[in-house]
């Protein structure tokens, strides 16, 4: 691996992070999961500018570092199985030529909504399943809005 | 061209989601009836069991959360957990509705004298 490579893996990993700190001071409306995923801009530009498998090392250790800074060990539970389940979909959905940036985006959004509320259904039962249409709706506006700003780091910035 | 057919599929793909997550709320909401008890459960397992008839305070799991039943509604008021969550989801009286506080994995589920649909998932 290149230098410059581990330099710039380095550098998403870091800005992953702050965006997560970035929006944990955001106030929640009040719904378990609704949330903006400012990071997944971090794990987006990575997959694009340096391929799935930095991308899925930014994100899991991005996973890894919130939780043991800022969070708690539910917390890394529902984070885990979150990012997992949005990397997977987002690398697949990365390799159809049809999608695009945002397409991309909002995939990982959805999924990792509905992998949150599978990690949720494993530990608390089946009631959850009463948040998936609004996480669901919650997690293609917020994807639409950062797949937009990913699609213009994407184009404007040189590496 | 190419970025314009790029977009059509990504429009494509958030209308599709858009309407899912319409069909799922109509779906999962459908039929719904005001709940007779309010049925708290940890990890899953059902702790206790309150009428919403009958107005009270009941501290849950230990005191973490403090469940608040009164003029057939139920809320939580307080929370142990740095961010409330709970507390902000307000007050449910409809069968399947549900208050969840992640940290404790808790929840609070209305249900009512019959099954509902959700009951039929669960098997």
């Amino acid at each position: 691996m290149k230098t410059k490579k581990i330099t710039v893996m380095a550098m998403c990993i870091a800005l992953a992070m702050i965006l997560s700190y970035v929006e944990s001071q955001i106030p929640s409306p009040g719904i378990p999961g609704v949330k903006l995923g400012l990071a997944n801009l971090a794990v987006i530009f990575a997959l694009y500018k340096l391929g799935w498998k930095e991308a899925a090392g930014i994100s899991l250790l991005r996973v890894l570092l919130v939780s043991l800074l800022f969070g708690h060990v539910a917390s890394l539970m529902y984070s885990a199985a979150g990012a997992a389940l949005s990397l997977l979909g987002m690398i697949l959905l990365r390799r159809i030529p049809q999608f695009g940036c945002v397409a991309v985006s909002v995939t990982g959004g959805v999924l990792h909504n509905i992998g949150q509320i599978l990690m949720a259904w494993a530990l608390m039962g089946s009631n959850v399943i009463y948040y998936l249409p609004v996480l669901l709706f919650s997690g293609t506006v917020a994807g639409v809005v950062i797949g937009i700003v990913a699609a213009l780091l994407i184009k404007r910035i040189k590496i | 061209m190419k970025a314009k057919g790029k977009l059509r599929w990504d429009l494509v793909l958030i209308a599709a989601l858009l309407l899912l997550s319409g069909v799922l709320y109509f779906t999962l909401n459908h039929g719904r009836q005001e709940g007779g008890q309010v049925v708290v459960r940890v990890d899953g397992l059902e702790v206790e069991r309150h009428s919403l008839a009958v107005n009270g305070t009941f501290p849950l799991n230990g005191g973490s959360n403090i469940l608040v039943i009164e003029n057939g509604q139920a809320w939580l008021s307080e929370a142990n957990c740095p961010d409330h969550i709970c507390v902000k989801q307000g007050k449910i009286h409809y069968t399947g509705q549900v208050i969840t506080c992640l940290p404790n994995r808790l929840t609070v589920t209305v249900e009512g004298g019959e099954s509902n649909g959700i009951d039929l998932v669960v098997g």
